[in-house]
């Protein structure tokens, strides 16, 4: 069992996200359906997690905690997903091959088993960033 | 009575459903009911009408929290922060009208800025590409009636665009294909198997990253030369098998999404995916279609291109010279190499949806919101103008996946006193011509925003 693997992530749209978003970003479903992030068996074996349990996932550029769930859509091993959102852009490069667009997907990052930790709101991971965060308010 | 309006488009994906049913209440100010829409396309309109919707612009506050202002107050700090930056940039525009656009090109030129739209971080590598390679595509009305094969690449339309394959691609019968799912042979092509692999008949889990390779054994398979046994992960079979399956179709069309754009390659991905198109005209007709994101983030490419020569990344501070080189004049890069000294956050979030060092750099400035909704993005600003949520409570132009146009309409009336994109640019247009006549009166001292980072 390892301590930390190394998975190629990508981020793209779920309908659990879409349809979050829209109810708004502050709300629980939102939470719910951005905070994860879906991998292999193999790789949740490798890592000898238990549903549900909190990992964190840190990129060449940042670090997020985010739930390890069973997603409906298989990856193969190897292969890690965050739904597109605040949690996932905690991770993403802004490094664009000179089109504009970030490396949203097929970039490196580590995941590890944390314990003692929590899951950030998404108002706490921005405006934490930008020094506006005030607590739970 | 409830009144039934029928033939509502939605302002949610690129497939701009215009079939929704919206029974509003009898005073016209709550709605009801949403009929055919998609689970996301249902929550807009519901939300609208949420008692958490902001009324009145809001302004950040030396404690941090917001106050509110004036409609009058708002457009005066918009024009005064514009007005006093250097390279000031107007980034978003995926979920509004046309109208509203051009009035912010207007803003644009006059303010000397960068305008930019979503495209940036989504679709912006498929303009390049077709820049280079030309566009052979079609309207969603060709897909539904003729199509008998259709290869979906790099995109989940269950889950980003939850009524495409019903309205145009797999499940409906057209003119041509009257038996609608059982003519048609479904392809898709995407690392993960997801809902929409699960409709396929052939599913290719190709290699993340390897687009490009898949596609080039595509097209020397296609020219009848050989290929190794295995590529981007596809066995030599599997691909042959496809590739006999495009050149039989009598008609055909790969719709391709983020998997392409987001993925190495960017660009070069969609390029080839164009030359794969085109080779396979060869043999017979083959179409391909960027799945554009939200509904109308075809619009601005149309009317910037129109006004300016350019559909997204143009760099306007040379005013009425336009310039576009993505990489450079890029929201993203712009923000990483600390390039703009003020931040338009119009109809988007890229609070949310910017990775989170560009956020971090964007805010070093005054950062200004317009957006209906409470997002990341507003409730990091300097100031929060609230508009009204187009296609619910403001009619307009927007332009669908397919670059058709369709004229949108509005179900309610905005909360009272909120006003639309259009209006709210055309105000600060007005005011930014009021400022440089008194500063051309006054001579080159500039007027500075009350608010509180435009002090800076």
């Amino acid at each position: 069992m390892a301590n930390r693997i190394t998975l190629n992530m990508i981020t793209q749209r779920s309908i659990e996200e879409g349809v979050a978003m829209e109810k708004g970003k502050t709300t629980p479903e939102y939470f719910e359906a951005c905070s994860i992030i879906e991998m292999h068996d193999d790789d949740v074996r490798a890592l000898g997690l238990v549903p549900n349990q909190l990992v964190r996932v840190t990129s060449e550029c940042g670090s997020v905690v985010v739930k390890a769930v069973r997603g409906r859509q298989s990856l193969y091993p190897g292969l890690a997903f965050i739904p597109q959102g605040v949690w996932a852009n905690q991770v993403v490069p802004p490094r664009t091959q000179a089109t504009g667009e970030p490396q949203y997907s097929g970039f490196p990052v580590t995941v590890e088993p944390v314990n003692g930790e929590r899951r950030k709101s998404a108002l706490e991971l921005v405006q934490g960033a930008v020094g506006l965060w005030r607590g739970d308010q | 009575m409830p009144k039934k309006i029928e033939n509502v488009g939605c302002p949610y994906c690129g497939v701009c459903c215009d079939d929704l049913v919206v029974t509003v209440s009898d005073d016209g100010k709550q709605i009801l009911e949403v009929e055919n829409a998609c689970a996301i396309g249902n929550q807009i309109f519901h939300h609208a009408t949420g008692s958490e919707r902001v009324r009145l612009p809001r302004l950040r506050q030396p404690d941090g929290t917001y106050k509110d202002i004036s409609y009058d107050e708002a457009v005066d700090y918009a024009a005064k922060v514009l007005h006093n930056a250097k390279k000031p940039l107007i980034y978003g525009f995926g979920s509004t009208n046309c109208e509203g656009m051009a009035a912010a090109a207007k803003v644009a030129e006059k303010a000397g800025a960068v305008l930019d739209n979503c495209a940036s971080i989504c679709h912006g590598s498929s303009f390049l590409a077709i820049f280079d390679n030309g566009y052979p595509s079609c309207t969603l009305g060709e897909t539904k009636n003729r199509a008998d094969v259709i290869v979906y690449w790099g995109a989940n339309p269950a889950h980003a665009h939850p009524r495409h394959m019903s309205r145009y691609s797999i499940f409906p019968r057209g003119f041509f294909t009257g038996k609608g799912h059982k003519s048609r042979k479904i392809i898709v092509i995407d690392p993960r198997h997801t809902d929409t692999a699960q409709v396929a008949d052939i599913y290719l889990q190709v290699k993340q990253g390897h687009d490009y390779d898949l596609f080039d054994a595509f097209r020397t398979a296609a020219r009848g030369h050989e290929i190794p046994e295995e590529v981007a992960g596809i066995k030599r079979e599997r691909i042959l098998e496809v590739v006999e399956i495009m050149k039989k179709a009598r008609f055909g069309t790969i719709f391709y999404g983020m998997g392409l754009c987001h993925s190495d390659g960017r660009n070069h991905n969609v390029d080839i995916a164009i030359s794969l198109t085109r080779d396979l005209n060869d043999f017979t007709k083959w179409t391909i279609m960027a799945m554009r994101g939200h509904y109308n983030i075809t619009g601005p490419g149309a009317v910037w291109s129109w006004q300016y020569g350019f559909p997204y990344c143009l760099d306007l501070t040379k005013r009425d010279i336009a310039h576009m080189n993505p990489g450079e004049t890029s929201s993203v890069d712009l923000a990483m190499r600390d390039e703009v000294d003020a931040f338009f956050n119009v109809g988007t979030d890229a609070g949310a949806h910017f990775p989170i060092e560009a956020v971090k750099h964007l805010k070093k400035h005054p950062w200004i919101t317009v957006d209906p909704n409470i997002c990341m993005a507003s409730e990091i600003s300097d100031l929060h103008i609230p508009v009204g949520v187009v296609g619910v409570e403001v009619p307009g132009i927007v332009y669908r996946m397919d670059n058709v146009p369709i004229q949108y309409r509005k179900v309610i009336d905005p909360p009272e006193g909120v006003i639309s994109d259009e209006e709210l640019f055309e105000r600060i247009h007005k005011r930014l011509c009021e400022l440089e006549a008194e500063e051309a009166a006054k001579g080159p001292a500039k007027a500075t925003p009350a608010g509180v980072r435009a002090e800076e």
